[in-house]
């Protein structure tokens, strides 16, 4: 007998037709353009175009210094500007085998974790956005706020902040900066549990959330998943448990893992990271060795004849940074290798044969910041 | 697994290898081209080293060479090596795709591609990334030139 | 008890110093009148309520600028949507294309004339008021449809398809809704209706069916009104603006204004079914039948704030979970309530006083 399915194929023959979701369109954040290949809702197919926003920093690199190629990295991944510098910077400090001075590694990484947690709270208000629940992204942005304002005592920027330095920090912490962390961190845990309440426990974000956009480990491995996105499928990717960098290595804190690798599971594990994010900055803040804030470095860095690589853990995965320096004040070739890049990649995998909808979730959660794959 | 024992797994295979520690913090591998595919799927897949985590694929210039680097770790065994891979043919400079070994090699070969002009075979979808398809020269090559819009100190 | 009725002094104003059937006409000239400007009016403040009830949700401010507490504000948006340009698309089929702004409006505009504002303030009291009114708020999808379709933009065209689904799936729920109260009341005739609840509003009388007949109806009413959190149509984060992306200028205000006199609409047959229309509770203002019209208002309003509520908490539903709602959740309880009502009805297991 021949079922219902079959009678609607064989009398109302469906038609695939394209659609372009961007380079303008609210969920895409950013100039990112997807062909979408569609039957009514059901996705048939991903296609990401990139290129809307790449200012060949890798090219422009090759021409400046290594000071300057700071500059240039907040503007990749501006959620995790801090990160990015902090890559470059360890990069070269590992190459010039400078001893880098206890205050600086701790300074790098409370203010890593400040910008994890910042990155994450825009991330929460806009994936409530993007599932239709337009309240979150008020709430996050209160919280964001209060840290973007200590990034502003600190070094004047609340965004693309150049606070590193190969060899140190651009200046010391300003006085306040303590105070103000522990005041941020008191608020901030009085209303972390006030976004589950909003938004975690209602039964239609769960039911839009759960069982979509499924990424096994096998495959969140193959893609090169890492952060968050790794992590909600059981994959343990976190640079800062395998290879530690600044203070990393002196704190405690639980890598955050999941099992089910579905658009909640992605969805919880970053909510359960602003918590450890915060449970580190709790262990550093009391003790912030005295000492330099930065080393004596040449006027002129010349890096050493050779290749280095160095990887950092970003609000948003493993950003990676290979020079090879043929031992002159420009590097000979720089790469960076973006979390988003890869996470981007697995999109197509993960979203065929869902609904339209379910595409903006997933898409949500895996949390793109469209410059940091265009670099 | 460290690196002198990866080594000598290594030499043990039946391929063409040239290993180096010099100038880089991991084992460096370079890699024929005819052989790359070969030893890539033999390093995914023997249980002792297992590199199954492909963390950067960079396309490099190497003057009179055009080459690509691989960055490869294991997630069980947490060693990682760099496998290198050149070619002198700068005209058409083509690799075997990794695309089915690591699926993350799609879209970074892409971008090779797209900057590089190093093809690779049997790639499903081998076209401009971030480039318009009407774009001419490789940009990330030394030799290129683009007058219009290009500072160069 | 005999009460003085402004309509009925107009009316019988009108008659005595002219002919009959010049009065009539200039009669549907006043009350047409009346009813459009009481639409602009409602419409932009309802506006002006939903930005400052958003606001309060979201910690903001809202607009509060424009006149004392921003009264002014959504009439300067209005004024600045009059003197946009209309924009559209070039392969746009026009004649539907211009036409779907007016079938949305005027469908809104007709359900209003059947509300009893209060004592004999009607427009039009027609026997089969609840009947007109579901068959009137079918009509505004045509307009959605329409507008999604000629407008010749893909994701147009699926938010109106969508549209069509939706309205379609949740109008029989709003139905049936609605007719289990009728069991209670016996009559279609809004102002009988209102005259049944001076022995109890009908979510007392009905009590448990009643209830759940009243949830539902919010359910679906909201539904029907394509909003949060069943605003697939437009559905910003997924479709742009949905089927209105390629309208501009006054031709999207009507679409939106509409949408908002639907909210209005829905929370008003809502008073009006289950919560007395414009009695008062328990009587307390009887004696003064004008007064009516503030409680009808006040609680139109506060089922109004309810929707406000829902629209600025929830997220938004998937298509497919949308529908399984109506089908496999609310239709067979709106069944099985209206057998519970009937049996309540039969065994005069209701509520009075």
């Amino acid at each position: 007998m021949e079922t219902v399915t079959e009678i609607t194929t064989r009398n109302f023959k469906s038609q695939e037709y394209f659609i372009n979701m961007g380079p303008q369109h609210p969920a895409t954040h950013g100039v990112l353009r997807l062909v979408l290949t569609i039957d009514g809702e059901i996705i048939k197919k991903v296609e990401p175009d990139l290129g809307y926003i790449h200012r060949s920093i890798e090219k422009m690199s090759e021409r400046d210094s290594y000071q300057q190629i700071v500059h240039l990295t907040d503007r990749m991944d501006y959620l995790s500007s801090h990160i990015n510098n902090e890559a470059v910077c360890l990069a070269v400090e590992n190459a010039l085998q400078l001893e880098i001075p206890d205050r600086v590694k701790v300074i790098r990484t409370i203010i890593s974790e400040l910008t994890r947690i910042a990155s994450h709270t825009l991330w929460w208000g806009v994936m409530g956005m993007d599932v239709g629940a337009l309240t979150t992204y008020f709430y996050g942005f209160r919280d964001r706020e209060m840290i973007n304002d200590i990034f502003e005592e600190t070094c004047g920027a609340r965004l693309t902040m150049n606070y590193n330095a190969p060899g140190g920090l651009m200046f010391d912490i300003h006085p306040n900066f303590v105070q103000r962390v522990k005041d941020f961190i008191a608020h901030f845990k009085t209303k972390l549990p006030e976004y589950d309440r909003l938004l975690t426990g209602n039964v239609i974000f769960q039911k839009r959330t759960k069982g979509v956009g499924i990424l096994t480990k096998e495959d969140a491995i193959s893609f090169g998943a890492s952060g968050p996105v790794g992590r909600a499928s059981g994959y343990s990717c976190d640079v800062r448990k395998h290879h530690p960098y600044s203070a990393y290595d002196r704190v405690q804190f639980n890598e955050i893992l999941d099992t089910e690798g579905d658009t909640f599971a992605r969805y919880r594990v970053r909510v359960q990271e602003m918590w450890e994010s915060m449970s580190i900055i709790e262990q550093l803040i009391d003790n912030i060795p005295e000492g330099e804030y930065k080393v004596k470095t040449n006027a002129v860095i010349k890096l050493p004849k050779g290749e280095f690589y160095q990887k950092v853990e970003t609000a948003r995965g493993e950003l990676g940074v290979y020079i090879i320096s043929t031992g002159t004040k420009n590097p000979y070739r720089i790469k960076f290798r973006s979390p988003g890049f890869s996470n981007l990649s697995l999109l197509n995998h993960i979203t065929v044969g869902g609904k339209i909808g379910d595409l903006v979730a997933t898409m949500a959660t895996l949390d793109l910041v469209i410059p940091d794959i265009d670099r | 697994m460290i690196n002198e024992e990866l080594q000598t797994l290594l030499s043990s295979w039946n391929f063409e290898l040239e290993f180096t520690e010099e100038e880089s913090q991991f084992l460096n591998i370079s890699v024929k081209p005819e052989e790359l595919y070969g030893f890539m799927k033999q390093l995914k897949e023997t249980p002792q080293t297992n590199f199954d985590y492909l963390f950067c694929l960079t396309g490099v210039d190497w003057g009179t060479e055009l080459g690509v680097v691989y960055h490869l770790e294991s997630t069980t065994f947490r060693h990682q090596i760099v496998v290198k891979v050149k070619t002198a043919d700068r005209e058409n400079p083509a690799f075997d795709s990794v695309w089915d070994i690591w699926r993350t090699a799609e879209f970074h070969e892409r971008e090779v591609f797209d900057f590089f002009g190093i093809k690779f075979n049997n790639h499903p979808n081998l076209k401009r990334l971030f480039l318009t398809d009407e774009w001419e020269g490789w940009p990330l090559r030394k030799d290129y030139v683009d007058e219009v819009n290009m500072v160069i100190k | 008890m005999k009460i003085v009725s402004i309509t009925k002094t107009v009316h019988d104003w009108l008659f005595s110093i002219m002919p009959e059937g010049a009065a009539s006409i200039v009669e549907m000239v006043l009350i047409a009148v009346a009813y459009l400007a009481f639409f602009a009016v409602a419409g932009l403040y309802l506006v002006l309520l939903e930005r400052r009830v958003a606001a309060w949700f979201q910690l903001r401010l809202g607009p509060n600028r424009v006149g004392p507490q921003g009264i002014f504000q959504t009439m300067a948006d209005a004024l600045k949507l009059v003197s946009k340009e209309l924009t559209g698309t070039i392969k746009a089929d026009n004649f539907l294309y211009n036409l779907a702004p007016y079938f949305v409006i005027v469908s809104s505009l007709m359900a209003l004339a059947v509300f009893p504002f209060t004592q004999e303030f009607q427009a039009f009291d027609i026997n089969i008021g609840i009947f007109f009114l579901i068959a009137i708020s079918s009509i505004g999808v045509i307009g959605i449809l329409l507008g999604g379709w000629s407008s010749n933009n893909k994701y147009a065209l699926i938010g109106a398809m969508r549209s069509g689904v939706q309205t379609i799936s949740y109008e029989l729920s709003v139905g049936l809704s609605l007719l289990t109260m009728v069991l209670l009341t016996g009559t279609l005739q809004l102002s009988e209706i209102v005259e049944v609840q001076k022995n109890g509003w009908l979510i007392v009388q009905g009590h448990i069916p009643a209830i759940i007949a009243f949830m539902i109806y919010m359910i679906a009413g909201t539904a029907e009104t394509n909003r949060a959190p069943f605003d697939l149509v437009e559905a910003e984060s997924e479709l742009g603006a949905g089927f209105h992306t390629e309208y501009s200028g006054m031709k999207f205000a009507y679409f939106f204004l509409a949408e908002f006199i639907n909210m209005f609409i829905i929370a008003a047959i809502a008073t009006t079914i289950f919560f007395g229309a414009w009695l008062s509770p328990f009587g307390i203002t009887d004696s003064i039948p004008w007064l009516g019209v503030f409680w009808f208002l006040g609680k139109t309003l506060l089922l109004v704030f309810l929707m406000m509520w829902f629209r600025w908490t929830f997220p938004r539903l998937r298509v497919d979970q949308l529908l399984t709602l109506e089908w496999k959740y609310l239709l067979p309880i709106n069944l099985v309530n209206i057998v519970i009502m009937a049996i309540l009805v039969w065994l005069n297991l209701t509520i009075k006083f």
